[in-house]
């Protein structure tokens, strides 16, 4: 299967999944009233986040073929897919060097450029369009979170669970692979795992995933053992429901707003990892974090480069932002604790 | 207490075997000898080359299961190496590592101390304030600026810093380092700025959240109820009770000091630990990481330690029983 | 009759909930007089803390007192200046909280906390100021003083705590003395010694109290006025004698009928059905009309005025004040 495919039929689960999420909520009072809340709250950073996800799912939906511009090597550029995003620009939009944002010459040198004045956010070094470079990063950002995610928060509610659940020896175990894991400088632990894995995407967010899922362990640990004393579940361990049942049915939905608070949280400082990594050389193409490692001597120049660095930290603060507001009031709504104080 | 201590001691002990068996499956089960070899000759090297540099790095040993002689093989070594601080020769110049973190520690102190301790009074006296005025305009302002800052790489911090700074308004140099007081301080000024610019939203809405928990506590009712002004119930009732949180919070960021800041030290071209990583990292030298992984975390474990120990020495209801 | 020492009138307090400002104490009028115990009585909840934490202008945030007056020895206070404030704090007016472990600030020596409450009102010198405190702590029958004097709370028993508190409360000679549930928190044997303890310094030095409880046991044994509250509003004010004998307004009546002293022996206690609505959900008029047994249409429009019934009597309902009662 061609990675364009998969990538398609991921979209297609990833969009399917949304829905039936949205059908969820809708149907739960008491969910529809907290996402009420929520978009009361914050609707301007939700809307942000559904732009950056929406940016970032265009992007992974692509095809071959399409209209051939009328250059030479026109009909070659069409042999590889381009995805929605891709194709809000022109095949063949590429210059040769840099240039300023809607120039119509070479920043140095003042060539005529192929698409003057087109170039919103002008072109980097090689000549590509930097606004389109800023919304693949996109991309690059949803699936660093998405994946790191999908490895960590099972991960940590399995465990997490499973030692405030049972308790004795497993417990012992979990909470030493914790301290261990935690004991570990966090940014070193993470770059050794990159550098010992490999610098592919899935190496990288797995080294997240490993240094990620431990504080969220710690917290659904903990939380298991309160709401393992608590008198209704209590109660159903007396009627004689089996662990599982229990588990599944009272502790786990109860778990529901910590994983989500966190998993917002985790996001926005996955993201900004993956910039450190990738100044450190190890970062995944293409993101945000590798057009502002680049774009680091930019500055120096004279006259100085500047496009490149802002529209990388523009787009990389703009959701990190939006990620952040809405964590916070995500907690605000979702939090027991604070939410009895608001009454 | 004693018996807690003890226990405490025995469980850092334990964690360190565990960090210390982590490093080992990490860089000698999944990262062979052979990989770092190779990485470190390159792909085309000859195979007597690759068993040349094994041999001198002293990893030509059975993984850990050695019949003839037990104790001779690369898991012994590591432990004993490690716990003795031994680190050996670094994979890419062979320089001895032990001696290069001697050498580093310095001046990623120089760099790390006075960041902490600015970093530290700032969130803490803004926390306060906030938090005295908490649900008015200034304590929305503070929190509104905390989550700006927060959300910025830190890349940015330094990116922006050195250019506006360094750069265009000349306040600062923009990188380098000096042994003398003066100009060291000159050198260390900026990267201390960046980084407290860094730390401060994150910190600044901890020591708020804590500071607001403890306002809402009976016993400060009661001081009020006394007659204490807003000042008084802060600094005599509610600081002395969030400081057992503040330690704990502070203490255990004591060993980020010595492992140095990697991105503020290469930047800045201070030749600290962090600088040393960095080149580590660049170099693909496994050895010097691993012993910096190894000594970050057994700092940290004993931050940890004492954290808890002096836990117990500040909250009257532990120490008195 | 005597003077009033703390007079009250029309207190509201109200905290905002979404974009309406709920009032927790509505209209409260209250009068305290030299030596003698008010018992402000009600269910949780009904806002006996926060009229008093009011009388204090403690009032938590994002609640504030919006309206009333209260006049403590003739002098309004309710628009003071916060530093004047702080003076009468602790100084002019006092106040015991219920729960004595969480009420004293855990890592800090009970004397120190009491000579703080001395020094905060008094320009005395801090040996002078501690010898006074040791006193304090004789006087409210803490045996051993000296040494309990350097313990720290978590070291001390409950009833010994609630002495410290309320050593800190009359370090000044407060003319009025507010006692949050002073007892709820305690076993039954010590709360009959701290009551006697308070009864006997009222005696000594004269103190108005007012005193807030759920506990009509409480109230039988101590006070000389109730004043019962229900969901923010003051619904019967009478003599402690004739309110426990004769309770007019149907929630007072329900309240002592669901006392277990009054109770034949054997008998089923009598219950209020429902519960306490929350603020939110308060009727229009009288808020006790969805319980009461007797509540006919114009209760639940017009809000009752406390009525005089007989001499130093008043009742919040038309129907009680105005036939012989049903």
């Amino acid at each position: 299967m061609s990675a364009a495919l998969l990538s398609n039929l991921i979209v297609a689960a990833l969009v399917a999944l949304a829905i039936g999420l949205a059908w969820l909520v809708r149907r739960r009072p008491l969910w529809r009233a907290s996402a009420r809340e929520l978009w009361r709250r914050r609707p301007i950073a939700l809307a942000v986040l559904g732009l950056y996800a929406c940016v970032a799912l265009l992007d992974a939906v692509s095809w071959v073929g399409g209209q051939a511009p009328d250059t030479a090597a026109g009909t070659s550029l069409l042999a590889h897919p381009r995805s929605v995003v891709d194709r809000l620009f022109p095949a063949d939009f590429q210059e040769r060097s840099y240039s300023a944002p809607l120039a119509d010459v070479e920043f140095y040198g003042g060539f005529k450029l192929l698409h003057p004045g087109a170039h919103l956010l002008g072109t980097d070094i090689i000549g590509r369009d930097v606004l389109h470079q800023t919304l693949r990063g996109a991309r690059v950002a949803l699936l660093i979170g998405g994946l790191t995610s999908l490895i960590a928060i099972p991960l940590a509610l399995l465990l997490g669970v499973g030692a405030g659940w049972l308790g004795g020896r497993f417990d012992d175990l979990v909470f030493f692979l914790i301290s261990t894991l935690a004991s570990m400088p966090s940014l070193l632990l993470l770059v050794a795992l990159v550098m010992v894995l490999g610098t592919g995407t899935a190496q990288v967010c797995l080294a997240l995933g490993v240094t990620g899922w431990v504080g969220l362990c710690r917290l659904v640990r903990a939380e298991t053992l309160k709401l393992r004393e608590l008198d209704y579940v209590k109660a159903a361990r007396v009627l004689g429901a089996s662990d599982l049942a229990i588990v599944l049915r009272h502790v786990l939905p109860n778990l529901g707003h910590l994983v989500l608070i966190s998993f917002v949280l985790m996001f926005s400082g996955l993201v900004l990892s993956e910039v450190m990594l990738s100044w450190l050389g190890l970062g995944l193409d293409g993101s945000w974090g590798r057009m502002i490692d680049q774009a680091r001597t930019e500055l120096s120049r004279q006259p100085l480069v500047w496009w490149n660095l802002f529209s990388a930290s523009i787009a990389l603060f703009g959701l990190i932002l939006a990620a952040n507001l809405v964590a916070d009031a995500l907690r605000d709504v979702l939090d027991p604790r604070t939410a009895t104080e608001r009454e | 207490m004693i018996a807690f201590i003890l226990r405490r001691l025995a469980f850092g002990a334990a964690t360190v075997g565990g960090v210390l068996t982590f490093l080992f499956m990490l860089f000698f089960l999944y990262a062979t000898p052979e990989d770092m070899a190779r990485r470190a000759l390159g792909d085309k090297a000859p195979p007597q080359a690759i068993s040349t540099w094994i041999a001198n790095h002293g990893y030509d040993r059975p993984l850990a299961w050695n019949p003839d002689a037990p104790a001779d093989t690369l898991l012994v070594e590591h432990f004993r190496r490690s716990l003795s601080f031994d680190f050996g020769r670094s994979d890419a110049d062979g320089m001895p590592i032990y001696q290069r973190i001697r050498e580093g520690v310095g001046p990623s102190l120089a760099l790390t101390l006075p960041l902490f301790v600015l970093g530290l009074l700032f969130s803490v006296a803004l926390g306060l304030v906030v938090a005295t005025f908490r649900d008015s305009y200034i304590d929305r302002a503070g929190l509104v600026l905390c989550v700006l800052t927060m959300s910025l790489s830190i890349l940015l911090y330094i990116i922006g810093g050195q250019w506006l700074l360094g750069t265009v308004l000349r306040w600062f140099p923009v990188s380098g380092f000096d042994t003398d007081p003066a100009m060291l301080l000159r050198f260390v000024a900026l990267p201390v700025l960046v980084g407290v610019f860094v730390s401060f939203g994150e910190q600044t809405r901890f020591y708020r959240t804590l500071f607001v928990e403890e306002t809402s506590r009976d016993y400060v009712r009661t001081a009020r109820a006394k007659g204490c002004g807003d000042g008084r119930v802060m600094w005599r009732h509610v600081l002395p009770n969030a400081l057992i949180p503040i330690v704990t919070h502070v203490v255990v960021a004591i060993p980020l000091l010595f492992t140095g800041s990697i991105l503020l030290e290469s930047f800045f071209g201070i030749p600290g630990l962090g600088s040393m990583t960095v080149e580590a990292i660049h170099g693909n030298d496994f050895a010097t990481l691993r012993a910096m992984v190894f000594l970050g975390s057994l700092l940290f474990i004993a931050a940890q330690i004492a954290t808890d120990v002096l836990y117990t020495l500040l909250d009257p209801r532990i120490r008195l029983g | 009759m005597s003077t009033a020492v703390l007079e009250v009138s029309e207190l509201t307090v109200r905290f905002p909930v979404g974009a309406a400002r709920l009032p927790v104490v509505d209209g409260v009028a209250l009068r305290l007089e030299r030596g003698k115990t008010l018992a402000l009585v009600g269910e949780s909840g009904c806002g006996k803390s926060m009229t008093a934490l009011a009388l204090m202008r403690l009032v938590p945030k994002p609640g504030r007192i919006e309206a009333g007056s209260i006049q403590l020895e003739g002098e309004e206070i309710r628009e003071l200046p916060v530093a004047a404030m702080r003076k009468i704090r602790g100084g002019r007016i006092a106040m015991i909280f219920q729960e004595p472990m969480t009420s004293l600030n855990p890592v800090r020596r009970v004397g120190v906390q009491v000579v703080e409450a001395i020094r905060l009102h008094e320009k005395i010198s801090r040996p002078d100021a501690r010898r006074r405190a040791i006193e304090l702590f004789e006087r409210v029958g803490i045996a051993d003083a000296p040494t309990r004097f350097e313990t720290y709370p978590h070291q001390l028993s409950g009833g010994l705590r609630q002495r410290v508190m309320i050593a800190m409360a009359i370090a000044t000679h407060p003319a009025v003395l507010l006692a949050d549930e002073p007892t709820t928190a305690l076993d039954v044997t010590i709360q009959a010694q701290i009551l006697e303890l308070l009864r006997e310094l009222q005696r000594s030095e004269g103190t108005a109290i007012l005193l807030i409880t759920h506990d009509l046991g409480v109230v039988a044994e101590s006070a000389d006025r109730v004043a019962v509250m229900y969901a923010g509003r003051v619904v019967e004010e009478a003599s402690c004698r004739e309110l426990l004998r004769a309770p007019r307004h149907p929630y007072s009546r329900a309240l002592l009928a669901a006392m277990p002293a009054a109770a034949r022996p054997g008998a089923r206690l009598a219950e209020i059905p429902g519960t306490v609505p929350p603020p939110a959900q308060w009727e229009q008029g009288c808020r006790f009309a969805p319980r009461c047994e007797f509540a006919v249409e114009n209760c639940r429009q017009t809000v009752p005025p406390l009525l005089a019934f007989g001499a130093g009597r008043g009742v919040a309902c038309p129907i009680v004040a105005a036939g012989p009662c049903p």
